[in-house]
């Protein structure tokens, strides 16, 4: 490994150095002695003194090793392992000789620039949100550390290279290690610019390898720790029935058989539920039980079912009248639409859909006359503090945090208001001690927050060569933004990206487009879910197309490729949509089987998918097969997209088939596992996955073939059966209806 | 109801433990004896999260109440083995299974029961009796492949 010729080349601009402010700026730090990393794991940075010299992303302790800061909350996606890599593969860091430390709370510093400079692990956007200044962070500690070796050397800093932990004078043989260097290094206050090579080009040394992630180890024999699995002296209970429609206030509360529960301490009344404050979670669960509330029945959401939504949302997609928020526009719309040779219309429907994660939402506070520390799983480590001080209305320096593995996110903890933490900083405030508040399954469906309910409606123009020319896409569904997330819905001008992502088609070549959201308040919770707006827009568009095909008598495969640009991002959709359909062998009819095939081009990460089923007689669907293909350009860990790709072809898998929220009066009939159904082992087809690595610039991976699923299994039953279905889920009674309404039988 | 006073045998260790009897002895495992690796996931014996052993045999714990427990002997992930040398885990990491790693305790137990009664294993006998534990994750081609990994290695023993 330590040769010259592994060396990596020096890309220095000694020339030039130019102060670097704001959050693109780096400060490293060189510390004596061995790490007292501890500290810094904790989250609590001011407490990390004595040896460790603190900084905002590098350590370079004098025995080598080299921590480095990880802003991203691990819920399973592998962005704590992958963010690192990104700076030690620029500072060529020797990486066994790394240690990861999460970042604490701090916008300023730790935000991701996809977001803002919000601390927000979410929307497959932390890689590619932080890659290019990661980079940058690496290679100028890189550049620091061989300028010192340099100097002390005496040579011109052009002549020393680096390898994994080393600076090398190859022409004289002799090297130092970084932790030697630390030991003399002088750190200069203004951040030296550094050129990094473009992505096209550059020599990458850990990234491209598949590196074990580092929150693996503990997640096998029991030791990880997630918030639920918090303890700390003195610690009591919390359950919390909460109110069954969002807005409803309890009215009046019985709680006498409540509090004859063995070992329940306290009930505590809150403005949206009961609270119950017990010894142990048994007691908390079994008194929130007995508790008999009435509520009121002011809240919007009341009466309201999924029936309801469909009527109301249906009209809305059809009315010419009503007019949308323009998500994506493009062309004259009006005027292509008139001129075409034909006009085709879709409508296309999802049910409400629920994320499950593992690990019921829960979270630890101790709250005292000093301010509150808080022990929680969340997708953004700011937005908790700032909940938590707003809640008991002190600063948010008094709020200490502690971020804990997450039991799976999946857009559910990420909302501003993070309920499900401020629920035990009140609690711990009403007990006086700490309290641990959990969620049972039951209350994590009832108090669920989920992707809406959709009704799209797509029009489609075509020239008379049957090529599209005019592209409508209306979205009416529950707002989400505007309920999750009030502070960033008041930057978007109305436009809900959550609701709407998907619906924009960078890589189709249509000339006259518009994308318009009509979102609508009807009092339902709902937040982002995996794939969010994409999980159902993508669907919408995919179907239709698909119908378009067929309409046309062309190929699925080919009609696809003939809609594409001519752009390069389009060349990497035909790449990708050939591919799979040769991975799958597209042309080859089976018996008693069909195929069907969605692509996707989601934030710039091609996926194209194609599934293989058969249909039981009772309309249950069986999907055989699923081919994929995934180009997420660099990938920084090709195993980890592997895994993230299954996982989110799985988690499709459920969405596309079973799994459906109803509402009954406002609130959520499913309670548990039993009636909402995920996939489990036996339900998984045989997964075929072709990871293609490019040299663009690194996008996301953590869910992109999810929206793949629905509509590639839509797509094969229509092709096994001529049938169209055009709501998610694919529920055999759906399917069972759909074929009689068109006169055909099952095989 | 009051209180009762149990004593039984968790990871090769007696613990006598005091609580409702209708208590289910996953918050005996996880709240009072400390051991968190075994999981909540639903309450009601639909997910498996929280999986151990009893008396040797796999079996989700939030549906065995302190009252019926007394007596008998409890395996949880922490006494699966000393050092993260379970033929199991050593397969786990090595296909780097665990995404959120929120189920996996209760798969590696459940795993575990499997290769006890049938050190050999075929996909579809794996497929069958891990069904009941879920993985929203969708983890489930590498816990396939890492029981097959664990049965091929030889000297599977719980």
């Amino acid at each position: 490994m330590k040769t010259t010729k592994n060396a990596k080349a020096a890309t220095l601009n000694a020339g030039r150095r130019r102060f670097m402010t704001g959050a693109a700026g780096l400060t490293f730090g060189i510390a004596a002695g061995a790490p007292a990393l501890q500290h810094l794991v904790a989250g609590a940075a001011e407490a990390a003194t004595g040896s460790v010299r603190l900084n905002n992303w590098v350590t370079v302790f004098t025995d080598g090793t080299v921590a480095i800061m990880s802003p991203a909350a691990e819920m399973g996606q592998g962005s704590l392992t992958a963010l690192p890599v990104i700076v030690a593969d620029e500072m060529d860091a020797d990486w066994s000789r790394v240690r990861i430390v999460a970042a604490p709370p701090n916008d300023k510093l730790y935000g991701n620039p996809a977001f803002r400079f919000l601390q927000y692990t979410a929307g497959s956007a932390t890689v590619t949100g932080y890659f290019n200044n990661l980079r940058q962070f690496g290679a100028q500690v890189r550049y620091v550390l061989l300028d010192n070796a340099a100097q002390r050397w005496g040579v011109p800093l052009a002549e020393v290279v680096s390898e994994p932990g080393y600076a090398v004078h190859p022409r004289s043989g002799r090297r130092l290690s970084y932790g030697e260097i630390a030991a003399f290094a002088k750190v200069p206050a203004q951040a030296p610019e550094v050129t990094v090579e473009p992505v096209a080009k550059a020599q990458f040394r850990l990234i491209g390898k598949d590196l074990p992630r580092v929150d693996v180890a503990g997640k096998v024999n029991g030791s990880a720790q997630y918030s639920i699995d918090v303890q700390v002296p003195g610690m009591v209970y919390g359950a919390i029935l909460r109110e069954p429609v969002e807005g409803a206030a309890p009215e009046k509360i019985d709680d006498r058989e409540a509090r004859a529960i063995d070992g329940v301490l306290q009930i505590a009344p809150l403005k949206f539920g009961v609270g119950v404050i017990a010894q142990n979670p048994w007691a908390a669960f079994k008194a929130k039980k007995a508790l008999k509330v009435t509520w009121s029945r002011e809240a919007t959401g009341w009466g309201f079912s999924n029936d309801k939504g469909y009527a109301q949302f249906a009209a809305l997609a059809k009315d010419p009248n009503a007019k949308g928020v323009a998500w994506e526009t493009q062309g004259d719309i009006a005027g292509a639409m008139g001129k075409a040779a034909t006009v085709f219309e879709g409508e296309y429907r999802a049910d409400y859909a629920y994320h499950a994660q593992m690990e019921p939402l829960n979270s630890v506070a101790a709250v005292t006359a000093d301010g509150c520390e808080i022990w929680c799983g969340t997708q953004s480590q700011t937005v908790a503090v700032t909940a938590a001080a707003a809640a008991l209305g002190i600063p948010e320096a008094k709020v200490k945090f502690n971020g804990m593995l997450l039991g799976g996110g999946f857009g559910r903890r990420g909302n501003r208001d993070v309920e499900f933490i401020v629920d035990s900083v009140l609690m711990s405030k009403a007990a006086g001690k700490p309290v641990k508040v959990m969620w049972t399954r039951e209350d994590d469906l009832h108090n669920g927050r989920f992707r809406p309910l959709y009704v799209n409606r797509i029009r489609a123009g075509l020239d008379s060569q049957g090529k599209i020319v005019a592209w409508h896409h209306r979205v009416v569904s529950d707002r989400v933004l505007a309920f999750m997330d009030p502070v960033r819905y008041k930057e978007s001008k109305g436009r809900d990206n959550i609701a709407m992502r998907g619906t924009e088609l960078p890589t189709y070549d249509i000339a006259h487009r518009l994308a318009e959201g009509l979102q609508q308040d009807t009092g339902m919770r709902t937040a982002p879910l995996r794939a969010i707006g994409v999980g159902q827009n993508s669907f919408a568009n995919e179907v239709f197309i698909d119908e378009l095909a067929a309409k046309l008598g062309v190929d699925p495969v080919e009609f696809r490729i003939l809609q594409l640009a001519g752009t390069p991002r389009a060349q990497r959709a035909k790449n990708a949509i050939e591919e799979v359909a040769r991975m799958a062998d597209w042309g080859r009819k089976r018996r008693g089987r069909g195929l069907g095939v969605a692509y996707l081009d989601y934030s710039g990460t091609q996926v194209a998918g194609i599934a293989e089923v058969s249909l039981a007689r009772d309309g249950r669907i069986h999907v055989h097969d699923f081919w994929c293909v995934i180009d997420a350009g660099v990938a920084v860990q090709p195993d980890n997209i592997i895994a993230q790709t299954q996982s989110s072809i799985v988690y499709g898998l459920g969405l596309a088939l079973t799994e459906r929220i109803d509402i009954v009066d406002g609130a959520v009939k499913q309670s548990n596992f039993y009636d909402y159904h995920v996939p489990r082992m036996r339900d998984i087809p045989n997964i075929h996955i072709k990871l293609v690595q490019t040299r663009n610039h690194p996008t996301g991976a953590g869910q992109m073939a999810t929206p793949l699923v629905p509509s590639a299994i839509a797509n094969a039953l229509f092709q096994l059966t001529g049938v169209r279905l055009r709501q998610q889920p694919l529920l055999p009674e759906r399917v069972l209806h759909a074929m009689a309404e068109a006169g055909v039988s099952i095989a | 109801m009051s209180n009762i006073t149990v004593t039984l045998t968790v990871n090769g260790k007696q613990q006598s433990v005091t609580a409702a009897p209708d208590t289910p002895l996953l918050w005996v495992l996880r709240e009072q004896l400390k051991l968190t690796g075994t999981k909540f996931g639903c309450g009601v014996g639909q997910c498996g999260a929280c999986t151990v052993h009893l008396n040797g045999e796999p079996t989700q714990s939030c549906l065995h109440a302190l009252q019926d427990v007394a007596g008998k002997q409890v395996t949880t992930i922490e006494g699966l083995s000393p050092d993260t040398s379970h033929p199991l885990q050593k397969a786990w990491l090595a296909e780097q299974v665990p995404q959120c790693g929120y189920c996996q305790s209760g798969q590696i137990m459940r795993a575990a029961g499997l290769l006890k009664q049938n050190p050999r294993p075929t996909r579809e006998e794996i497929v069958d009796y891990m069904s009941p534990n879920i993985c929203r994750c969708g983890t489930y081609v590498r816990i396939a492949r890492a029981i097959e990994r664990a049965a091929g290695g030889g000297g599977v023993q719980s």
